[in-house]
């Protein structure tokens, strides 16, 4: 009973006030769910959480539900002010200086899963690491790298870049099919690429790269790379 | 010679006494010092003087994460059915879309080779170990409600999914992907039943001839938001 109290006084801040003629409470967090509850203007519902743009609220009468971004930013503080809920936009993408993603496509034939961390100095230029996984018919491997990337607009939606950067590749060859050693090399590449803001914290990103692989035998080899995939920053 | 330290005591004290509403008016101090009454301004829902606290939506409880295991049964195209167990960790984009990354492990039996020709063996026993990782994209396409008796509602949503990743398995990383829908029954806000059905599906030519195998995988989970 005690931390019934307490729960309950943690509550208040939460507490916003109906100011539209009506705040509809639906059974779930999505459109297609059924209203089953109006909160009249005047009224004031507690914040209990949020999953992706919907709020779970509580009305007074203790009756529970589901309400969307766009009804809850016509609500009032306890002070009177309208309620505005920080959401991530096309300035954070410019702006945001961690992103992570996962991106998949064809490395010289093979198929190529990668993840990436990158951290940004400033909004044109950024760092990022790499690590790949390459799974071909031949051969299997991995690949981790470093690269600074350069968005020459970053404040597009569509945001072109281009990178530069080195690593080291690991080839494990197929012994059901060659003979072959494994090999670690350097490599160095080149590429180019666009980042698209999608919605929230969350951006799509094609790209191309060309690779020098830095081998032991006498000529170097070259390999392309296609990626699309997704990221988040925050 | 006392009255002028008299007079001198007294403009210090003056000077110094800001409290004072005659002083104040005098020298023009608290000026800015607005009466409370003024305050107030018409319209207001709530009187501000009862709580004056900011929303914040960082104190705001966000479950975006969903986290679990699961365990079914899963197929190996020519190694027989065993049991498959994994983990879950999904992250919930919209109302619609969400991305998954499981991991998950089973463990492949003999072929019908293997079974008719007495000793021979295709591979090592170790190998037959299949491990798995996969990064989906979701869409939950039919979100509802069931109804269990008369006072009880459950949301759920019937989900489809797709994604890629790497098994390993008879001594090799294959590349892999995974196609299937799954049905999630929200037992709570924040804890969710999930029944899933996925085809992994990667090339292997360990019986000649290179070939697609389609390995069904059918489990029960468990999860929680956070």
């Amino acid at each position: 009973m005690l931390f019934a109290v307490t729960a309950q006084a943690d509550d208040n801040y939460r507490t916003v006030a109906v100011a539209d003629p009506y705040l509809e409470l639906r059974t779930g967090p999505g459109r297609g769910y059924p209203i089953f509850h109006v909160v009249d203007r005047g009224e004031s519902v507690d914040i209990i959480m949020q999953r992706t743009d919907w709020y779970l609220v509580r009305a007074d009468n203790g009756k529970e539900g589901w309400v969307d971004r766009a009804q809850m930013e016509q609500t009032l503080q306890p002070d009177g002010d309208p309620v505005s809920f920080q959401q991530a936009s096309l300035e954070d993408f410019t702006n945001a200086k961690w992103e992570t993603g996962i991106l998949a496509g064809d490395f010289g034939g093979a198929n190529i899963i990668s993840l990436y961390g990158s951290y940004s100095l400033n909004p044109n230029v950024s760092l990022e690491a790499w690590g790949s996984q390459i799974l071909g018919n031949f051969s299997n491997g991995w690949m981790a790298s470093v690269n600074v990337v350069h968005e020459t607009w970053p404040d597009w939606r569509v945001s072109p870049f281009f990178t530069l950067g080195t690593g080291v590749i690991h080839t494990e060859p197929k012994s059901t099919i060659i003979q072959g050693e494994d090999r670690t090399d350097q490599v160095g590449h080149v590429g180019a690429g666009f980042r698209v803001y999608a919605t929230r914290r969350f951006l799509l990103r094609a790209e191309y790269k060309s690779y020098v692989v830095f081998t032991s035998r006498d000529e170097n080899e070259e390999v392309e790379e296609w990626k699309v995939g997704f990221a988040f920053f925050f | 010679m006392e009255s002028r330290f008299r007079v001198l005591f007294l403009i210090v004290a003056t000077i110094s006494l800001p409290g004072c509403a005659a002083t104040k008016n005098l020298f023009g101090f608290g000026s800015e010092e607005a009466s409370p009454s003024t305050s107030e301004a018409p319209g207001q829902v709530i009187d501000p003087e009862v709580e004056r606290r900011e929303i914040k939506e960082a104190a705001i409880d966000r479950e975006d994460f969903e986290i679990g295991a699961y365990v079914g049964i899963m197929s190996i195209e020519d190694f027989g059915t065993d049991v498959v167990y994994g983990a879950r960790l999904a992250y919930h984009i919209t109302d619609g879309f969400f991305v998954e990354s499981t991991v998950g492990r089973s463990e492949g039996g003999l072929t019908s080779f293997e079974e008719l020709s007495g000793g021979a063996r295709l591979i090592r026993d170790s190998q037959r170990t299949l491990t798995y990782y996969n990064l989906s994209l979701g869409y939950n396409i039919l979100p509802g409600e069931v109804y269990i008796g008369e006072g009880r509602a459950y949301n759920t949503n019937l989900y489809l999914i797709a994604g890629l990743g790497s098994t390993r398995f008879a001594g090799d990383d294959r590349f892999t992907v995974n196609v299937g829908a799954g049905y999630r029954f929200l037992l709570t806000d924040s804890i969710a039943l999930h029944l899933d059905f996925r085809d992994h599906l990667f090339d292997i030519d360990l019986l000649g001839e290179e070939k697609t195998a389609h390995n069904l995988e059918a489990h029960v989970g468990f999860t929680v938001f956070f």
